[in-house]
């Protein structure tokens, strides 16, 4: 299961990171090296024991679902990079251009 | 008075402070003076990121158990007043809206935060170079490392700034230091304590975790932050019981030594400290039986395909579009990635590639999947032990002492480090690490594992050793 470049790329983009082409080569080195060490698990028989683990375990207890509040060491406003008339101003994530001539 | 007081420990301190003797200003002030002198020139360890003002606690508490004890606190633990870097880029300057449960229960028990400290970015490391702001030294030998990932809290503690530290760990990020600074370093049963507030790495893995110059002080500090939080769901509502069980003979108790953790590459020099440590708890009193955890060696792999899987869904929050750095971009998409590929580093941004890789279709069930599997065989193992009649384990906590700075640039080296420390987080099992000796000058730790929830026995492990070892430990 060698990693190839476009692997790393693909996994880049799923992952939101921009990797330069003249770094690839070295992430593809070093992801094929440490899942090298990763193919011993392989040689392990344990299908069915996580599932044999988490039973024998106490379980997970749940609580009611409540919203309850938070409390803030400082306010909400003093938070906020700039308010206006009681909104958050922030700065802009799209620009026009990503919007097109749809607006 | 009070610089001498910062080195009676967190119990002389608060008395101290109760009593009147002292205030809690002026142990401030000194743990301040000798922050400043060991980040000095020459003489810079680097073991801090954002250091207290005088006055930035407007009252500081003098009734709690931990009146005026100076807490240096890692930077991923959400803090007023104090900006959570989590030693990256990325979250460079940010001001939490709230504090860490662990935090506030410090300082509800009169604790006073005197500083934030370097780490591994996101915790990522076992040497703190993978911090953006520059490697922590080690204070016992400057061209060492520290450990990691929690190297600075180490430091702090082991330079004298303050009797307490709090860490975190994901794979042995504050036993591992400790071992390297000649402190001690608890990691207490997964669920214990509250993670509220610190930065999420692994979340099946995470566990808030103290440094102690003594033992008791580690136990101070286990004891405060333990406890049912609501804002955890995964913390435990079991009840908290003493932790500063003091020293004692250790008569009735049966300690396993596993072999898996003493493999013919063990430094002939930790194994030696590893045998008069064993030999002093004979003495104590305790039954010491060789035991097996067979599955101990496929602990790394697990935990490397398991942590990264993790931290590429925690880390997906960081986008530019909610926290700190903004790398603009002609779209969203270009603006996030480039965002992110500049305020990760590269430990970070590697991790994040091998966790989506073991995520991605087609290859969950041979890594991902495979590697929970083997997670449960890692904590079966332990379960055995234990049932066996077993109340604890005993094993050096590293395989070397600290190692020099950038002296291990592979990845998967650095990563075996991490190697006897590891199997604990994911077993979700308590381990404490705590001095038994030096090889030429540099501190060596031995590792005290208990069952889960069961960290008194741990203590008392460990209070008998310090004990017994006393200067010994650090000769």
């Amino acid at each position: 299961m060698a990693v190839t470049p476009d692997d790393v790329r693909h996994v880049a983009q799923l992952a939101r990171l921009a990797i330069p082409e003249s770094e690839l080569g070295a992430y593809v080195a070093q992801l094929n090296s440490i899942l090298g060490h990763m193919e011993v698990l392989q040689q392990v028989p344990s299908a069915g024991l996580a599932q044999a683990a988490e039973e024998a375990r106490d379980g997970m207890r749940t609580r009611p679902d409540q919203p309850g509040a938070v409390r803030l060491e400082v306010t909400r406003e003093q938070n906020a990079p700039q308010m206006r008339d009681g909104f958050f101003l922030v700065p802009r994530l799209a620009t026009h251009e990503d919007i097109g001539e749809e607006s | 008075m009070s610089a001498a007081l910062l080195d009676l420990g967190a119990g002389a301190i608060g008395a101290a402070v109760r009593e009147g003797r002292a205030t809690a200003a002026s142990v401030l002030d000194a743990a301040l003076e000798r922050l400043r002198a060991v980040h000095e020139g020459e003489t810079d360890l680097h073991a801090v990121l954002h250091a207290a003002t005088q006055g930035l606690e407007s009252e500081p508490l003098t009734a709690g158990p931990l009146a005026g004890v100076p807490v240096a606190v890692k930077d991923n633990f959400c803090t007023r007043g104090l900006p959570t870097g989590c030693g990256s880029k990325i979250l460079q300057g940010w001001m939490s809206p709230y504090e860490a449960t662990a935090v506030r229960k410090l300082r509800e028990a009169g604790a006073v935060i005197v500083a934030k400290t370097n780490m591994d970015e996101f915790a990522m490391g076992s040497s703190t170079e993978n911090s953006a702001y520059g490697p922590s030294r080690n204070p016992h030998d400057r061209t060492r490392a520290p450990g990691g990932s929690s190297g600075g809290s180490a430091v702090a503690v082991a330079a004298g700034i303050a009797p307490i530290g709090l860490g975190s760990e994901t794979g042995g990020s504050v036993r591992q230091p400790a071992s390297f600074c000649g402190v001690v370093g608890v990691k207490p049963t997964y669920g214990r304590v509250s993670r509220f507030g610190l930065v999420a790495f692994a979340s099946s893995l995470d566990c808030v975790a103290p440094f102690g110059r003594t033992v008791d002080d580690a136990a101070f500090a286990t004891e405060v932050i333990s406890g049912h939080d609501p804002h955890d769901a995964t913390s435990s509502d079991r009840p908290v019981p003493s932790m500063r069980v003091g020293p004692g003979p250790l008569a009735g108790l049966v300690v396993g030594v596993p072999t898996e953790y003493f493999p013919d590459s063990l430094d002939p020099a930790v194994r030696a400290h590893c045998e008069r440590a064993i030999a002093a708890l004979k003495a104590q009193g305790a039954t010491v039986r060789e035991v097996s955890l067979p599955h101990t060696a496929l602990a790394i792999p697990v935990y490397y395909i398991i942590a990264p899987a993790e931290a590429s869904a925690n880390l997906a929050r960081f986008d530019g579009a909610r926290y700190g750095l903004r790398v603009a971009a002609p779209g969203v998409q270009e603006m996030f990635a480039a965002t992110r590929a500049t305020g990760f580093g590269p430990e970070v941004t590697r991790r994040i590639l091998l966790g989506t890789y073991v995520l991605s279709a087609g290859y969950y069930d041979a890594y991902y999947r495979k590697a929970q599997e083997v997670r449960a065989l890692i904590t079966a193992d332990f379960a055995r032990v234990f049932a066996s009649g077993v109340h604890a384990l005993f094993t050096p906590t590293t395989p070397t002492p600290a190692f020099k700075l950038g002296a291990i640039t592979d990845p998967y080296e650095m990563y075996l480090s991490d190697i006897f420390t590891v199997t604990a987080n994911l077993a979700g099992i308590p381990g404490l690490s705590l001095p038994i000796g030096r090889v030429q000058g540099l501190p060596v730790g031995g590792q005290i594992l208990a069952s889960h929830f069961d960290e008194p026995t741990m203590f008392r492990v460990a209070y008998a050793l310090e004990e017994a070892l006393g200067v010994e430990a650090h000769r």
